[in-house]
């Protein structure tokens, strides 16, 4: 399926949930906030939260700032 | 929030002993500094500040040209009646002297306010005794209706009203509200008024809250300097403009401080206010306040009030009479014996004479009053 | 001296609050937090590289930080109220610094965005830190918008040219209940001292620091510059005497006065 993430079009195998996501692409979750087709997905949600064909994903973490 | 909560926790603090042991260090702090606080507005008022009342004209007067530039605003005085259901103690209209009681009707205020115009006097402040029957906010709002063309601000100082009240005088033409507490000791003002409903010391204390509130362009306070400790009164005359100063920022607030004057009647002042005294007030004032108006009346002789143009007083009577009808009957209604009975033209050459500039008229509002009549 | 100050439901010790942007080197941040003594440190959210697999700045801040995400990026309320959403799910706290900006040239704030954002946000139990012009009008706004503090700039952002604001920083530390952190600007800790002295809450310093030759350095003289001013405001002016000018006397027709 086609996954939108951070604006990049993306093919992910289906039934890929957030979790098994940021872990395919090395990233710690408890590092990251997602938020999908606009709507916030909590950490404790990641690994229960399956993607669709279609989805908008944004993934985003802190960084320096002022 | 009102005053009277704040009041109410200033008066159950020692404040005479608060104030009366500031010393000089406290002065100098005081004196240095840009934003002061109540302590400091107390250390200038205190005994320790007398012996520094020259370096605190030259910073009362440097903040008062910095706000204000060498300007002088005038104002007068019309009294429209002098009926009065109140027992002070202290007054000239008390219920219980036997004076000639007048009230304006609409034709003899007409005359006498065209006569107050041909002086030139623009701000004019009208009064009247508390005797709602007769002279109540029906006839304050009738007589708005003939001043209000005249004169481009008319100021009230008359009985407390409800804030409704207020609203419905504003909407007739008023823009400003003297109203003076007297004394803000509770247990002295009972004694100072025995019987009327001037009484009621809490509703008095929130009058100029509900005149702000209500929509008063300018809100005038103050204290009758001589009924009580004039240390503690100043004291709390400040922090009773200081509160509304902050909880209203769009008014214009005032302080008048008028001195204790002969009048019909047996009272005497219990403190005396000496001229030293009562210029050490008005510069922590002005100190304490930097933006706030100060009114010196004519209480004050001509002598005494050209001295202290530049000491930080913005607002001065002139061409007065405290009469009902006095600019054109006599003077046996007369509520206290005025002091500075110079006219208009008179005040206008004193101050030129020291480098200020009277100013006739600081305001018009252009938002739907009547237009006033031909301009001096 | 118990002079703690209490925000958002912390009781800080450190009124000095520090950024985690334009450094060098990601790894003197926990050292700088050291010497500072700071307890704040703010944060921006960005989306995640997903090609590069840069270090994650969350682990160069010490677990005992206050974290203070900011909505840099935001150009409106609704973004601004997007980006401290999805901060708060991050889990670290609910404290925002609202950065409302639409200007690229001078980084300032938008006003009425940004009271807008704090409005929906206080709503939604977020300790709101705005960060603003120094605009009493503006100001009263966030206090009734239920803001937990206003972060006035001394200067623009980055431009380290210290307290231009002066005279509206001293407006508004008179007139505004909420403790007043003076935020952009800050050039050097001079500055943060004259900051303290006047009375501000607190300071929030970022590029002074972090462009710094020596940051740790530079961490440890703000701290002692914000820890020095505010004792010092604390302590209260001292009495100085002013020298007898030669203009006019005013006050000589006091009889028995003294001139």
């Amino acid at each position: 399926m086609i996954v939108t993430i951070n604006g990049q079009e993306t093919t992910c195998p289906p039934l890929t949930t957030v979790l098994t996501l940021l872990l395919h692409r090395q990233l710690d979750p408890t590092t990251v906030v997602a938020e999908n087709n606009g709507v916030i997905i909590q950490g404790e949600a990641f690994a229960t939260t399956q993607l669709a064909d279609g989805d908008r994903l944004e993934l985003l973490s802190f960084v320096g700032g002022g | 929030m009102s005053f009277l909560p704040i009041c109410q926790e200033l008066n159950s603090q020692p404040l005479d002993e608060l104030i009366g042991t500031q010393d000089e260090n406290a002065v100098l702090r005081a004196l240095n500094k840009v934003s002061l606080r109540p302590e400091d507005f107390m250390a200038l008022l205190s005994p320790a500040a007398e012996t520094h009342l020259e370096a605190m004209a030259q910073e009362a007067h440097k903040r008062t040209v910095q706000h204000f530039g060498r300007t002088i605003q005038l104002f007068t005085p019309l009294y429209l009646a002098n009926h009065c259901s109140n027992h002070c103690v202290y007054c000239g209209f008390n219920a219980r002297n036997d004076i000639p009681r007048s009230q304006l009707t609409m034709d003899e205020l007409l005359i006498e306010a065209r006569a107050i115009a041909a002086t030139g006097m623009k701000h004019l402040l009208i009064l009247t005794g508390e005797a709602p029957n007769k002279a109540g906010v029906d006839y304050l709002e009738q007589a708005l209706a003939v001043l209000a063309p005249i004169f481009p601000s008319v100021s009230i100082e008359v009985f407390p009203m409800d804030e409704a009240d207020y609203a419905r005088l504003i909407r007739a033409g008023v823009d400003g509200l003297t109203i003076f507490q007297e004394t803000y000791n509770p247990e002295l003002y009972a004694i100072l008024h025995p019987a009327g409903p001037k009484r009621d010391y809490a509703y008095r204390l929130e009058a100029p809250d509900r005149g702000c509130r209500a929509g008063m362009r300018v809100v005038n306070l103050g204290g009758l300097l001589g009924l009580d400790d004039w240390r503690r009164e100043s004291f709390l005359t400040g922090m009773h403009a200081a509160h509304l100063l902050h909880a209203y920022p769009g008014v214009d607030i005032a302080v008048s401080l008028p001195r204790m004057r002969p009048h019909t009647g047996e009272f005497q002042p219990a403190y005396v206010v000496e001229d030293q005294h009562l210029v050490q007030i008005m510069m922590a004032l002005r100190l304490f306040l930097p933006r706030l108006s100060i009114t010196i009346s004519t209480r004050e002789a001509p002598a005494f009030r050209d001295n202290i143009v530049p000491l930080g007083v913005t607002r001065m009577s002139a061409g007065v009479t405290t009469a009902v009808g006095g600019h054109t009957k006599g003077n046996e209604t007369a509520q206290f014996e005025i002091s500075d009975s110079r006219s208009a033209d008179e005040m206008c050459a004193a101050l030129k004479a020291r480098g200020y500039q009277p100013v006739f008229k600081d305001w018009e509002s252009i938002s739907g009053s009547p237009r006033p009549e031909a301009a001096r | 001296m118990n002079d703690l100050f209490d925000i958002g439901g912390k009781h800080l010790q450190s009124r000095l609050f520090i950024g985690t942007g334009k450094f060098a080197d990601d790894a003197l941040i926990p050292e700088v937090c050291e010497a500072s003594g700071s307890q704040v440190i703010t944060t921006a959210l960005r989306r995640v590289d997903l090609d590069a697999t840069t270090d994650n700045i969350m682990q160069h801040i010490p677990k005992r930080m206050t974290l203070l995400p900011n909505t840099s990026g935001a150009r409106n309320a609704t973004e601004a109220v997007r980006i401290a959403r999805l901060a708060r799910a991050m889990g670290c706290g609910d404290w925002i610094k609202i950065e409302v900006i639409s200007d690229s040239k001078y980084l300032l704030p938008d006003g009425y965005e940004t009271a807008k954002a704090t409005e929906i946000l206080a709503k939604e139990g977020f300790v709101v830190l705005p960060y603003m012009n120094p605009d009493l009008y503006v100001a009263r706004s966030l206090v009734d918008a239920g803001a937990a503090a206003v972060m006035p700039l001394g200067a623009p952002i980055g431009t380290n040219r210290g307290l231009r604001t002066e005279e509206m920083l001293r407006i508004l530390i008179e007139e505004i209940e909420l403790p007043i952190i003076v935020d952009a600007g800050i050039g050097r800790p001079s500055e943060a001292c004259q900051a303290m002295e006047m009375g501000a809450a607190a300071v929030l310093v970022n590029t002074a620091i972090a462009t710094a030759i020596d940051p740790l350095a530079m961490g440890r003289a703000f701290g002692n510059a914000v820890r020095a001013g505010r004792e010092a405001y604390l302590a209260g002016p001292g009495a100085t005497r002013t020298l007898a000018s030669a203009s006019s006397p005013l006050t000589e027709f006091l009889s028995g006065a003294q001139a």
